[in-house]
This record gives C-alpha cells, sequence and structure tokens, in this order.
C-alpha cells in the first residue's frame, strides 16, 4: 500500500495550494499562470524567457487535449504547479496533467433548460483560490469545486437564467473573495458584478451596472429605460491590490441598436468602472462611448501598468475599446490621460480633453442601413492585449472592418432577443486586421504585423522577447516583441477565439493555446 | 491551353452575424404567418436581405433559384426556418440579419409563394447547346457534369438551381461580371523564378494554396515567394463573345439552364 502511494506521488504533481499573496506575487512565479489575464494587472505577460526569438522555430506540440464539444472554445487555461485548469463550454472544468496532458479529474456541468445567450455557450476561464476551483456556468451559477477532485464543494445562483442572464467569463479570486460578472446585453437585463465569499458561496456585494430610478446615473436614462438598460460584463476585469480597487469592463445598452427610447448617456453601460474590493461600492467610473447605438461593449480587457503622459509618470490603466480608441486613464481618479484610434474607424472625428468621443455626423443606425467603421464586432473584442514591462509596449489584437448598421424596432419581451435591428457585413469587403505594438503613454503605432483576416484570438507577449497570438485560419504564431517580425507558425487545423498562456512543467517552459475544440501546448524540441 | 472557367465557386465562407430565436421557441412544422399581410412583409424583408442574391422574384443570381417548387436546402417549412435563421455552411449564404421569429416566417411565406411561379423560358436549344458546351465551348476541359470532365471550373452538375439563366448568360459572355465572393486569380512568383498563374483556393497569414491553369495543385509559404500578385476582379475564363454566335449563345445558356441535377 505504501508503495503505491509513494508511486502516486512521484507520478502525479501534487495538487495546488493557491493563496491570494500567491496571487498577489503571481509576478514572481512565472512557472505558473494563475488568473486568467495572469497577474492582477491583467497583463498577460509571461516572466518565463526559456523561449527566444533564437529557438522559437524548435517550438513543436507535445500534447492535445480534445473536448467532446462542438461549442466555440474561447477557454485560457489557469496552470498551478503542474495541473492546468481548463473550462469548457457551458462550465464544465477539467484538470490536467501539463506534463502528459492526461485529464486528472473532470466536472462536467448539465446546463439548466432554459439558459440563453447571443453567442454559444461559450466560456473563457476558471479562478483557482486556496483548494478551490471557481467557475461560472451559462445557465448563470457560480461553482466552486474542491482543486483536488473537481466534486462541486457549494453552487451559488448569481441571476435567473430564464431572464437571459448566462455566465460566459472567468471570475476573479481577491482576497477572500470571488468576483463574476454576467452577459445577456442582448436580452434588456440588468447588468452587474457580484462578489462571493470564497469558502462559503454567500454574496458579499453587488454593483448593478444600471442604476435604478433616483440613484445617481438614472438621469442619463429617459423614461423606464433603464430596467432594461444590460451593460453587461462578459469578460474579467483587473485588480490593483494596493488601491484595493477592481476594474471591471461594461457591456452595451440594451437595445444594442436603436436608442431612441433611451436618450442620454445610459450609464454605466460602455463604461469602465473601479470598486472597492471589500465593498463594490463605485470608486469612478469612465465611459467610452456615451449613449452606444453600435453594440461596442467596453468589456475589452483593463490593463493596469505605469504610464508617462506629458512628462507624469501615473498609475494608468490602459485600454483598447471596441469603440477602435485607445485610451489611457489614470487608475486612482479615472482621469483621461491620453487616446486615440488604433483601427479604421469612421464614426468619431477624436476624442476632446476628458476622453468623450466627438461623433461625426452619420455614424448612427438607420432603417436603410449605415456604413460605419467599426463593424459591431468593433476594433477589438473580448479577446486579450498584452503589455509588456520589457518592452513597455501595448499589444492589441486588431479588426479594420466596417459594418452597415441597421435600425430595427425593439420591443421588449422577457427572456427573448431585444436588438433594435442589426449589422451586416459590407458588400465585397474582406475583413482585415493586425497585431499593432501601440507606445502605452500615447496610443502611437511602433510596429504591426497584418494578418489575413480579422482579429479574434488574444495576445501573450514573455520575457523571451516574444509576441504569441493566433488567426481565424488557424495558425498559432510567434513575433519578435521589440520589432514585428515573424519567428515561427504552427497550423493547428480550426480557428483560434482564445487567449494563449505560457507556463512552465517538468522543467521546460510551454505556450499553450484553445483551437478548434483542443488546447494544443507547446514546448522547445530536446 | 485554353480556358473555359464558368462560375468559379472557390468561395471563402461568407461572415454571418447570428441572431439567435428564443431558445423556448418550439418551431412548428408548418408557417403559422401565412395572411397576405404576413407576404407582404416577407415580400418587404426579402427585397431588403435576399433578393440581392436571389433576385427580386427568387429567380436566382449569385443565389440559388428560388422559384421552383422544391428547394434542396428546405424540403419543409421546418428546413426553411433554419436556413433563413442559420443560413448554410460552407456556402455563400448566410444567416437573416436580424430577423425575429415572425419576420423569419413571413419571409418563408413570401420564399414559398415564389415556388409557384412557373419557371423561367429561356430561348435557344438545350440539345444543341449540349454539344456546343463538348465541341466548340471546350467547356468540359475545365467542368465537370455528371461526373464527366475537367476539374479546373467549378462542377456545373446542379448549376441552374443555384444561378438564372441570366447569370449564366452573363458568365459565358462576361465572365468577369459574375465573380462569386471571395474569388481570386493569382499570379506567383517563386524564389527560384518559376511563375504560376491560378486561382486562389485557400490562404492564411503565412501561406497560400493555388490551383494553376494546368489544374496543378501548389501549396507556398509565402515568405518563400518572390512575387504575389492578386488578380482582384479577374477571371482566367474567357468571354464567349465573338467566339459564339448569338444563337449559339442561347443554345448554351438553355443547356446550362437544364442542369437541375437529380431533382
Amino acid at each position: 500500500m505504501r508503495s503505491t502511494i509513494c508511486l502516486l506521488a512521484a507520478v502525479l504533481p501534487l495538487a495546488a495550494q493557491v493563496s491570494y499573496d500567491r496571487l498577489r506575487q503571481a509576478d514572481s512565479e512565472p512557472a505558473n499562470w494563475l488568473t486568467y489575464s495572469g497577474n492582477y494587472s491583467a497583463q498577460r505577460y509571461s516572466g518565463l524567457n526559456q523561449i527566444t526569438a533564437a529557438n522559437v522555430q524548435h517550438l513543436r506540440p507535445v500534447w492535445v487535449y480534445q473536448m467532446q464539444t462542438t461549442e466555440r472554445i474561447e477557454t485560457s487555461p489557469v496552470v498551478a504547479d503542474g495541473i492546468m485548469y481548463v473550462s469548457e463550454p457551458g462550465g464544465s472544468v477539467t484538470a490536467l496533467d501539463t506534463v502528459t496532458g492526461r485529464p486528472l479529474w473532470k466536472y462536467a456541468r448539465t446546463i439548466a433548460k432554459g439558459a440563453r445567450g447571443c453567442c454559444g455557450e461559450v466560456n473563457r476561464g476558471v479562478a483557482i483560490l486556496n483548494d478551490m476551483v471557481y467557475v461560472g456556468t451559462f445557465d448563470s451559477h457560480l461553482v466552486a469545486l474542491d482543486i483536488k477532485s473537481g466534486i462541486v464543494r457549494w453552487d451559488s445562483e448569481v441571476a435567473d437564467p430564464k431572464l437571459g442572464y448566462s455566465i460566459t467569463a472567468a471570475p476573479l479570486a481577491l482576497k477572500d473573495k470571488i468576483v463574476i460578472g454576467i452577459a445577456g446585453g442582448e436580452y434588456g437585463v440588468r447588468g452587474l458584478i457580484d462578489a462571493y465569499d470564497a469558502k462559503t458561496g454567500q454574496r458579499a456585494w453587488r454593483f448593478w451596472t444600471v442604476p435604478a430610478a433616483g440613484e445617481p446615473g438614472s438621469e442619463t436614462w429617459a423614461g423606464d429605460s433603464a430596467k432594461t438598460g444590460a451593460a453587461p460584463t462578459w469578460v474579467t476585469g483587473a485588480y490593483d491590490p494596493e488601491q484595493n480597487i477592481v476594474y471591471w469592463g461594461t457591456g452595451n445598452p440594451g437595445p444594442d441598436w436603436n436608442g431612441d427610447a433611451r436618450v442620454g448617456d445610459n450609464l454605466y453601460s460602455d463604461c469602465l468602472v473601479a470598486l472597492d474590493g471589500d465593498t463594490g461600492k463605485l470608486k469612478w467610473h469612465f465611459q467610452f462611448t456615451p449613449h452606444d447605438t453600435h453594440d461596442w461593449d467596453s468589456t475589452e480587457i483593463p490593463v493596469l501598468a505605469d504610464a508617462v503622459v506629458r512628462g507624469e509618470k501615473h498609475k494608468a490603466v490602459l485600454f483598447g475599446n471596441r469603440n477602435a480608441f485607445y485610451y489611457v486613464l489614470d487608475r486612482t481618479s479615472g482621469k483621461f490621460l491620453a487616446g486615440r484610434a488604433f483601427a479604421k474607424q469612421s464614426w468619431a472625428k477624436g476624442l476632446d480633453d476628458s476622453g468623450r468621443p466627438i461623433m461625426l455626423p452619420n455614424s448612427t443606425p438607420t432603417t436603410e442601413g449605415a456604413k460605419i467603421y467599426p463593424d459591431l464586432s468593433g476594433g477589438t473584442n473580448w479577446f486579450s492585449p498584452s503589455y509588456s514591462p520589457r518592452t513597455n509596449l501595448f499589444y492589441v489584437p486588431a479588426r479594420d472592418v466596417g459594418g452597415v448598421y441597421l435600425k430595427g424596432n425593439a420591443e421588449y419581451k422577457q427572456g427573448a432577443q431585444f436588438n433594435g435591428g442589426g449589422q451586416s457585413p459590407i458588400v465585397g469587403e474582406n475583413p482585415t486586421g493586425a497585431i499593432r505594438a501601440l507606445t502605452p503613454d500615447t496610443g502611437e503605432l511602433k510596429w504591426e504585423f497584418k494578418l489575413y483576416s480579422d482579429a479574434g484570438a488574444g495576445i501573450l507577449s514573455t520575457a523571451g522577447n516574444l509576441v504569441f497570438a493566433g488567426t481565424n485560419e488557424g495558425d498559432f504564431f510567434a513575433l519578435d516583441a521589440a520589432a514585428g517580425r515573424s519567428l515561427w507558425h504552427f497550423q493547428t487545423g480550426a480557428t483560434i477565439n482564445a487567449n494563449p498562456v505560457s507556463y512552465q512543467s517538468g522543467g521546460k517552459q510551454q505556450v499553450a493555446i484553445a483551437s478548434g475544440n483542443s488546447i494544443f501546448v507547446f514546448a522547445l524540441e530536446d | 491551353m485554353r480556358l473555359i472557367c464558368m462560375i468559379f465557386s472557390f468561395a471563402l465562407a461568407a461572415t454571418a452575424q447570428l441572431v439567435p430565436f428564443d431558445p423556448e421557441y418550439v418551431i412548428p412544422k408548418n408557417n403559422p404567418n401565412t395572411t397576405p399581410a404576413d407576404l407582404k412583409n416577407g415580400q418587404q424583408l426579402f427585397m431588403g436581405q435576399c433578393a440581392r442574391c436571389h433576385g427580386p422574384k427568387g429567380e436566382g443570381g449569385r443565389g440559388a433559384v428560388l422559384a421552383q417548387p422544391r428547394l434542396r436546402h428546405a424540403p419543409d417549412d421546418e428546413a426553411l426556418f433554419h436556413v433563413i435563421q442559420d443560413g448554410i455552411k460552407g456556402t455563400e449564404m448566410p444567416a437573416g440579419y436580424a430577423v425575429d421569429t415572425l419576420e423569419t416566417w413571413q419571409i418563408a411565406a413570401y420564399v414559398r409563394s415564389l415556388g409557384r411561379v412557373p419557371p423561367e423560358t429561356v430561348p435557344g436549344d438545350a440539345k444543341r447547346g449540349q454539344e456546343l458546351y463538348r465541341s466548340k465551348g471546350h467547356c468540359n476541359q475545365c467542368h465537370i457534369i455528371s461526373g464527366q470532365g475537367g476539374s479546373i471550373g467549378p462542377e456545373l452538375t446542379e448549376i441552374a438551381s443555384r444561378r438564372s439563366a441570366a447569370h449564366l448568360r452573363a458568365a459565358v459572355l462576361d465572365p468577369e461580371s459574375t465573380l462569386p465572393e471571395g474569388f481570386l486569380e493569382v499570379r506567383l512568383v517563386t524564389k527560384d523564378g518559376g511563375r504560376i498563374t491560378g486561382v486562389r483556393l485557400n490562404e492564411d497569414t503565412f501561406t497560400i494554396q493555388v490551383l494553376d491553369l494546368n489544374g496543378g495543385l501548389h501549396s507556398f509559404v509565402k515568405e518563400d515567394l518572390k512575387e504575389l500578385q492578386r488578380d482582384t476582379g479577374k477571371s482566367p475564363m474567357p468571354s464567349f463573345r465573338g467566339t459564339l454566335s448569338a444563337a449559339e449563345v442561347d443554345d448554351l445558356v438553355a443547356y446550362l439552364y437544364s442542369l437541375r441535377g437529380n431533382q
């Protein structure tokens, strides 16, 4: 018996115990990838440097994990102490040994009947804290799993899926709480960001992204339009432990493409909100697209880094927005510091001194259809940008695609789509895109690597001076982080709609990306 | 080599914006919205979203002919509902844009009404056209019909179920006016000076796949090419204007318009 136990211990990696201190100091242990974006600053940067420009051509797949699903895979794995935790569509989770790719356990989620969402049962990842793994489910629950077995410790309903709420985002674990956002922007839900007690699943706080009548911000909604105001929160935010501030992006106001009934700026839709980590109280907000009628959710990743603007150093938040503009905000005050377009756009003359867009005429949907750049999927989208402290560059997956925006009727019916129009492609226009490297302080373009079609996957930068990204056509590739030169590419055989991560396994740096229904893991050949 | 490529269909999948309907909605077998008012609204929606490819009376064009009693991808109303809502994967047919359940049924009602329109009559003798296809036209060098012919051009076995007679005539006389979405003629120069002209089969950021005009398949890493020229709007298929008489064009079009497969 004893020998069996010893054998198991030798073969299987030890299950992780990931304390809050470890999460907070994730940069000091680059062998792991402990949060959705790699660290609380959401930089999606790996401090590992085994793989470099000099040897990246020897990068080879070492194992592949295939999910039994036809749903789109948008997951970004979390890795702790040799074990990879992967979420699957709907909110299932699998733990994999990073040496062999073999599953250690699996939590299979059965989605409650009546769950609905605009864009498939996708799930983007998990959070880990101490001895638990946390995942949001498509039927709007937050579930805590035992980290060694995948057995449910608690399961809390966040919101009613029949109203159109779903969860696709990875949770964010901080201190003793699990923060989670919801999707449902196409169903006229009332958006929210919640925090739950990590041990019990009891709700600790809730921030409504659409204010109730009489609350500050309610004056930005005409009539009772706030009741169906949406502003969902479907991508994981960032956290500044020093200031104890959670930064989280909010989505489109509802209905998406017809703003007639919701005259006003429609707070807090299309915002970055800064919330107190203990109470969820709003510290400040910055709205990127007031009174949006394009479905330009601001649910992109807020990246925390220092920026020097007009000679002054700021603790900043860097934000590549779906509306095609890049923003630098002071992350203590929310003050706009700098911004400029990073992708093709035709809707705004620019940003004023406060960061508010200066709208151009003919840039809103019409019943006949209005040609506007960018299209509804935006200049970028949920897939992650990356910031490298080594190169001091902000890397953004960019889309240069326009659309014909149609305004239609919008009648709210509980649980049904509430869009008020739509958007069709521009006939004869091939979608294009690029990986763009921006100077973080100003958004000035440093270099770009053109893609065959529009960007649809996230970016990882590494201390090996590399940038990894993927394409719609299935290429996973590496660029020189300083100059954007192509160094390596691998055809995975299916569209990549996910974010890369990097960590160490058995002493070797690995890079992982989801493609098709699979996780591909690469390392240097021996 | 003489190239007689009719209508290339190496189109890349069109981008579609999916607008799902209420998932609790149970799709009935038969269209529940077929009143004259539904038909009228369906026609209006059809004109806005469908007519550009299918023609205002479903006579076809770049899109399939809908003015026929039986639709291959939509044998019943439920299937037609799905085609309008979701598009047809692997084809140029996208999902309907922001059409809700009622609007989908109204479009479906209008599409079904087109099936009662008698098929287009075309001048010309299909039998003579069949002969011209092989003899003077040499069309079989590049196109396959019922398993016979060359494979450089697209298969034509069921071409009349997807293209109108007017579209086929335009393809014969002015092939470059009827290029499908995503079609691209390319000219390549390899590092060792080799020159290839052909049709792009596929492409990504790093590679390109080409069918050359002699029927050879190639796949290149772009870095290995000295030149990559994109002849947007060009087709290797020559015009038959001047090669065939007006009566012969009528005959050839009549033959092509008779190709409806096994339906």
